[in-house]
């Protein structure tokens, strides 16, 4: 077991909304919490992996997510059972599409 | 659209089980309760621990719901887990909803927590009696992949209604373990076929551990759960004792059948051989005549 973290920036700053979770920490997959981080100019990334010595791979996955949704303000918890990048990409995606779907209820 | 209850996550299940938008989680995950023993094992935990507590509206009606998660740990019941599903037992007592429904899909215990998963069962037991003794129904709805078995088998059985899919499966020891304790011979683990008709729903329905037999769809679910709203079965020593007379009788009848067929053909199943290929309203024609009443 690993656990990371990562601080990436960005400048998209959610209203505020509830802790969203999606996936399952099951064989090969996932599951990612994104909650509210009031006042944050980043997006904090804590993951805990039952997989060791991937953290180059898991920053890159992060950095790719980043550059398409570029949030801040924001936490992003993982719990990991050897999801491979694709499904860690497509969950990161899926926790994302909630979070728009959520505040654009809210607003 | 056919919503697979089987197919779906304990969250998913809850969501489109309970009137749209009504549920509201208790201990979500935000709040991180996680297992205490899991991470010394160098084991990510889940942020829910496998279970979703909360409750909601069916129907319209106040009901307190939980769902196991079997995809993490096989639906294992560690310390937490557990003390979740004790926990809303308790606060039913307090809120008297018109019904406590368990979405229960486990192995029993999580092996990782051993001592602690034995207790939180025998604890959950209680307070679904305690639960149960006060004119709260609880109902047990079975659809999930890895079926309920173990303690969870056992705490399905102490509700007042179960209602399954036949994709469910409800019993003690799982097929791994009566292969690895009894042989091959006398149990093939991986003869799905055999596996399904000891255990599947539509033996259980047949043999009445089993209330309602329902297709794998979340909305059929729903509405064999919104049936049972405010239906409490007897709770008491006579209830017990002829809940122990019929076990005698199972014993006394099906004994010496060496296969699930052999007990429907004794039941009165004309062709036992089709029941496998029967969808479950078709089922309800069997059971009249397992059941010797007239449809």
């Amino acid at each position: 077991m690993e656990k990371l973290q990562f601080q990436l920036v960005g400048d998209k700053a959610p209203a505020a909304f509830i802790p969203i979770l999606v996936g399952v920490v099951g064989s090969g997959n996932l599951e990612v919490m994104i909650e509210p981080l009031a006042d944050s100019p980043t997006c904090r990334v804590d993951v805990i992996t039952s997989a060791q010595g991937f953290a180059p791979i898991w920053r890159a996955v992060m950095q790719d997510f980043q550059e398409r949704h570029g949030l801040a303000g924001i936490a992003i918890s993982i719990n990991d059972m050897g999801a491979t990048p694709a499904v860690v990409s497509l969950r990161l995606d899926q926790a994302a599409a909630a979070l728009h779907g959520l505040t654009k209820d809210n607003a | 659209m056919n919503r697979s209850f089987a197919e779906s996550t304990a969250r998913e299940r809850v969501a489109h089980l309970l009137d749209a938008k009504s549920f509201i989680e208790i201990l979500g995950p935000g709040e991180r309760v996680v297992s205490p023993h899991l991470a010394l094992l160098g084991v990510p935990s889940s942020f829910d621990d496998g279970v979703v507590i909360g409750h909601g509206t069916l129907n319209g009606q106040l009901v307190f719901i939980a769902a196991q998660e079997g995809e993490f740990m096989g639906g294992g019941v560690g310390e937490v887990h557990g003390a979740k599903l004790v926990g809303l037992f308790k606060r039913a007592l307090r809120d008297k909803p018109a019904a406590v429904i368990v979405l229960a899909e486990s192995g029993g215990v999580r092996l990782h927590e051993a001592n602690a998963g034995l207790i939180a069962v025998s604890e959950v037991m209680r307070a679904l009696l305690d639960a149960r003794a006060q004119g709260i129904p609880v109902i047990m709805l079975i659809g999930g992949a890895n079926g309920c078995f173990g303690g969870m088998g056992l705490i399905a059985r102490c509700a007042d209604h179960v209602v399954m899919s036949d994709l469910g499966r409800l019993a003690m020891s799982g097929p791994e373990v009566i292969e690895s304790s009894h042989g091959v011979e006398e149990y093939d683990s991986r003869d799905r076929a055999l596996v399904w008709r000891t255990t599947g729903g539509k033996h259980r329905y047949l043999i009445g551990d089993c209330d309602q037999l329902v297709e794998d769809d979340v909305d059929a679910f729903r509405h064999a759960a919104i049936g049972l709203l405010g239906q409490s079965m007897s709770l008491s020593l006579l209830a017990l004792e002829a809940e122990h007379d019929l076990l005698s009788d199972r014993l006394t009848r099906f004994g010496e059948c060496r296969d699930a067929l052999d007990v429907w053909r004794l039941l009165g199943v004309p062709d036992p051989s089709i029941v496998a290929d029967l969808e479950a309203s078709e089922m309800f024609v069997l059971k009249s005549l397992a059941s010797g009443e007239s449809v």
